[in-house]
């Protein structure tokens, strides 16, 4: 065997183009105001969203085996911390919405420490039970409109900005800013120390466990983590809406169907697959939605071929067929003089 | 001599990327027992799993009485009277000694062996049938292991190491059973640790070693010697 | 006054009957197979309006409609789980959870789709408004038929398991799934029965439920909840326990009522964490999850 150089390295061709696409696409995406339409920055807006929730759902249930079927638990309580901190404790939105992120840590401790003593599928559905009992609870809050539910008061929408393109520029740029903090959020911390932590646990929990990574505290982090951005999400979720009731706040086919069915069809486990999930999602939507329940259901038929037939969903094809990451976590060794390697 | 009641034909069996047997040719006549010898990790376990169809194989890789069976589930290949001992006994702890008995009969086959004659076989089974399988001791629980796999009335029964942890004068016990076992013409395979006990029940020997056969030969004829070299493939 | 909340109490017991029914379905399967069936409670709702079908199409009482929907229902959950779920088993939990969720929103929506979100309502004529007074407490026909039905089920169950061949192959499966083939049981047709009786007790369940109240197909994750929170409340694996845990869960619930309409729900929920945060395990645990 001849001396070829080799280097020990984590980025890669493919990762270097994607980045610099990605730069390229985010400043057309910021330049959106000047060249898009109402309609389009609302669905743009609407689809960030739901990126940034599908992200986090895929670092609790791709990475940390935490699989949640209450992620609306904290959609619906980021939302109405904003309501009430705005309308209540006087509070600029932007601030609320960071205040709901800050909130959505305090109150996901108590509970993580409550449910975590489920297993498994039991702690699936005790997520869902914790979700009720937010919107149960949140339907006793006349001050808030009770079940009925409330608008937000159009003293605070204008405090946003004072012409209307100006609040719709702003709130697209923060549904655009919340999606970017997310994913670069659950990059670095993927490819922290803590994040090789979490893919040792996640390929063997007994052997992470006894190497020494405390399995209970790296899943609380995460569950703490993911709960405070879902809340922040969710400020931001009705900072759109305008209107926020106990049954759309806690909806569990809103918050976390649709979102499950985004990851396991862009690819669970991965970065790419929630992104990729989402853009064949809104794609699936803007040509079937006018099906309605019909599309539901082959939205769930889709999502259980997929689990079945190519559980590593769209974005797992396509890097078995064509060796790609664009968000390298790995480390992988190349040949630096240029000869292909056997 | 006549067609062997099991013939095995270039087994290969996988774990997953790791190979444990390589083409491996066995054959286990009418009536006959035979003993399987190797080091540990030899591949003997795997050729009985393989044979029990715990292990997915070429159909044709393992033939029972004529019929290509390697690829038949475990059920299927027990339905057609082959039943296997696994080692470390695994019996059933939410069933009871009687039910973990009754159940080895589950394939519904004709034939000598009952609850009565396993009772009579091991009589201490009968004082503790009502006893969770899990309160006995281990010499106890390996008799159940055994009447389990009788009470499916096999024409071949599959011994793993069913003196595995049991202490010398249970294991004395066991084997002093085994000649009525193996009575009225049911055929035997006994994977076994300790060669000199494997080589006085047995009729013929396999030695297996690295997932290779490395010697075969009449248990009375083969010498110390040649297992010596066929176990750790060294002079 | 007294009388009012021994009243709330009595009724809340005989709810908890409704609900250890909507439990024993999932417990069952899990203990079988370690499954998590989130689309058991949409199976209840499924159940409810396919006795509604059956009592109109054929103008008969809502119970007798049992005869055609606990086969129908035991056929569909055999073929549910030799043809779907079989294959999500093993040792990642997350195929199992994630198909049975699309099974659920498959479901939900196929009843809207065919029944429109109208709620609505099994009539079972006399029956619902029959009462017997105990000691000063009106108690009603249905709702003590329904306690009954429970522990009769539960019972049979009880025995199956433990008594019977089937449940001797239930339990040999669940110990250990490789030495059961060998003895000839078939784990895919093993749990294929364990699925198909699961959903044999959901349909009793699902018609008990739309006689008693209203139901739209959106009520099915509600009722999964309540039935998972019966399981944990009384301990896993333990059908007995199951029972006092619907009981419990339902006294909670009427007593939450009692207190404030609006507190039903949240007060069962609450029990519910309460009893997690005491007693992690259950009140009566047999295996471990």
């Amino acid at each position: 065997m001849s001396a070829k150089a080799s280097q020990v390295t984590r980025t890669t061709n493919a990762a270097r183009a994607a980045a610099v696409l990605g730069v390229i696409a985010l400043v057309i995406l910021i330049a959106a105001p000047w060249w898009a339409g109402r309609a389009d920055m609302r669905l743009m807006s609407e689809l960030f969203l739901y990126m940034a929730l599908a992200s986090l759902w895929n670092l609790m249930a791709g990475y940390a085996g935490l699989v949640s079927v209450g992620q609306q638990a904290y959609v619906g309580f980021g939302g109405y911390m904003l309501f009430a901190l705005t309308i209540f404790a006087g509070l600029h939105p932007v601030f609320a919405i960071a205040a709901a992120a800050v909130l959505g840590a305090a109150i996901s401790v108590p509970v993580a420490a409550l449910i975590f003593r489920l297993r498994g599928a039991y702690f699936a559905i005790g997520t869902w039970v914790i979700a009720e009992v937010f919107r149960l609870g949140f339907a006793q809050v006349s001050a808030l409109g009770g079940g009925s539910g409330s608008s937000l008061p159009v003293g605070i929408v204008k405090s946003l900005a004072a012409s209307r393109s100006g609040r719709e520029s702003l709130s697209y740029w923060l549904a655009l800013g919340a999606a970017l903090l997310v994913v670069v959020v659950i990059y670095g911390f993927l490819r922290s120390r803590k994040g090789l932590a979490l893919t040792a646990i996640r390929d063997n929990e007994l052997a992470a466990g006894s190497l020494g990574i405390d399995v209970w505290r790296t899943k609380f982090l995460v569950y703490v983590v993911v709960s405070a951005l879902t809340a922040m999400i969710g400020a931001l979720i009705f900072l759109q809406k305008l209107r926020i009731s106990p049954d759309a706040a806690f909806s569990v086919n809103d918050w976390t169907a649709f979102v499950i069915f985004i990851v396991v069809i862009g690819g669970i486990g991965t970065i790419e697959g929630p992104i990729i999930g989402t853009l064949i999602f809104f794609l699936l939507r803007e040509t079937l939605a006018d099906l309605g329940t019909i599309y539901l259901m082959v939205l769930g038929l889709v999502a259980i071929v997929v689990m079945l037939k190519a559980p590593k969903g769209v974005w797992g094809f396509v890097r078995e067929r064509f060796d790609v990451q664009l968000f390298p976590l790995g480390y992988r060794v190349v040949q630096v003089d240029g000869d292909k390697g056997a | 001599m006549s067609e062997p009641i099991l013939r095995i034909e270039g087994l290969d069996a996988h774990y997953g990327d790791f190979q444990a047997i390589y083409g491996i040719d066995m054959s286990v006549a009418e009536g006959e027992v035979l003993a399987i010898i190797g080091a540990n990790g030899a591949g003997k376990t795997t050729a009985m799993r393989s044979i029990a169809g715990l292990m997915q194989n070429g159909a044709d890789q393992i033939r029972y009485r004529g019929e290509a069976i390697g690829a038949l589930r475990a059920d299927q290949v027990a339905e057609r009277g082959i039943a296997l001992v696994p080692e470390g006994r695994q019996l059933f702890p939410s069933l009871s000694v009687e039910e973990n008995l009754i159940i080895g009969g589950q394939v519904g086959r004709d034939g000598p062996w009952s609850l009565k004659t396993v009772f009579e076989l091991f009589p201490i089974l009968e004082e503790r049938r009502n006893q969770a399988s899990t309160s006995l001791s281990g010499g106890q629980q390996q008799m159940v292991a055994i009447g389990r796999a009788l009470m499916a009335n096999p024409d071949l029964i599959l011994f793993d190491e069913i003196s595995l942890g049991l202490a010398p004068v249970i294991i004395k016990d066991i084997y002093q059973a085994l000649p009525g076992i193996v009575r009225g013409g049911m055929s035997a395979v006994i994977v076994e640790q300790d060669i000199t006990k494997a080589l006085s029940v047995s009729s013929r020997v396999y030695c297996l070693q690295e997932g290779r056969v490395s010697l075969e030969g009449a248990s009375a004829a083969v010498s110390r010697k040649d297992i010596a070299r066929a176990y750790f493939g060294v002079e | 006054m007294i009388m009012e909340w021994a009243n709330a109490i009595v009724q809340g017991t005989l709810l908890g009957g409704l609900y250890a029914l909507f439990a024993a379905g999932l417990s069952l399967i899990f203990g079988v197979m370690r499954l998590v069936n989130i689309a058991h409670g949409d199976l209840i709702v499924l159940a409810a309006y396919l006795g509604l079908t059956t009592a109109i199409v054929l103008g008969v009482h809502p119970l007798a409609a049992l005869l055609i929907v606990v086969p129908a229902m035991a056929a569909i959950g055999y073929a549910l789980q030799r043809g779907v779920l079989n294959q999500t088993l093993g040792d990642d939990i997350l195929p199992p959870l994630l198909v049975t969720f699309g099974l659920s929103v498959i479901i939900q929506n196929a009843l809207l789709e065919v029944y429109s979100a109208d709620p609505q309502k099994m009539d079972a004529g006399a029956l619902e408004t029959a009462s017997i007074s105990v000691g000063g407490l009106a108690l009603g026909v249905l709702p003590l038929l329904t306690f009954a039905v429970a522990v009769a089920i539960i019972a049979t169950l009880q025995w199956t398991f433990y008594r019977t061949a089937l449940g001797r192959a239930f339990r040999a499966v669940s110990d250990n799934q490789d030495i059961a083939q060998l003895m000839g049981l078939n784990r895919r047709h093993v749990f294929g029965l364990a699925m198909a009786l699961s959903l044999a007790v959901t349909a009793v369940a699902g018609i008990l439920l739309g006689v008693r109240t209203s139901f739209d197909p959106s009520i099915g994750g509600g009722r999964l909840i309540f039935g998972f929170e019966a399981v944990i409340i009384g301990g896993l694996g333990n059908l007995w326990g199951t029972l006092a845990g619907g009981v419990i869960l339902g006294v909670a619930q009427t007593v939450g009522a009692k207190i404030n309409p609006g507190w039903q729900i949240l007060a069962g929920h609450i029990a519910f964490l309460l009893i997690l945060a005491v007693r992690p395990n259950g009140l009566f645990p047999r295996i471990s999850g």
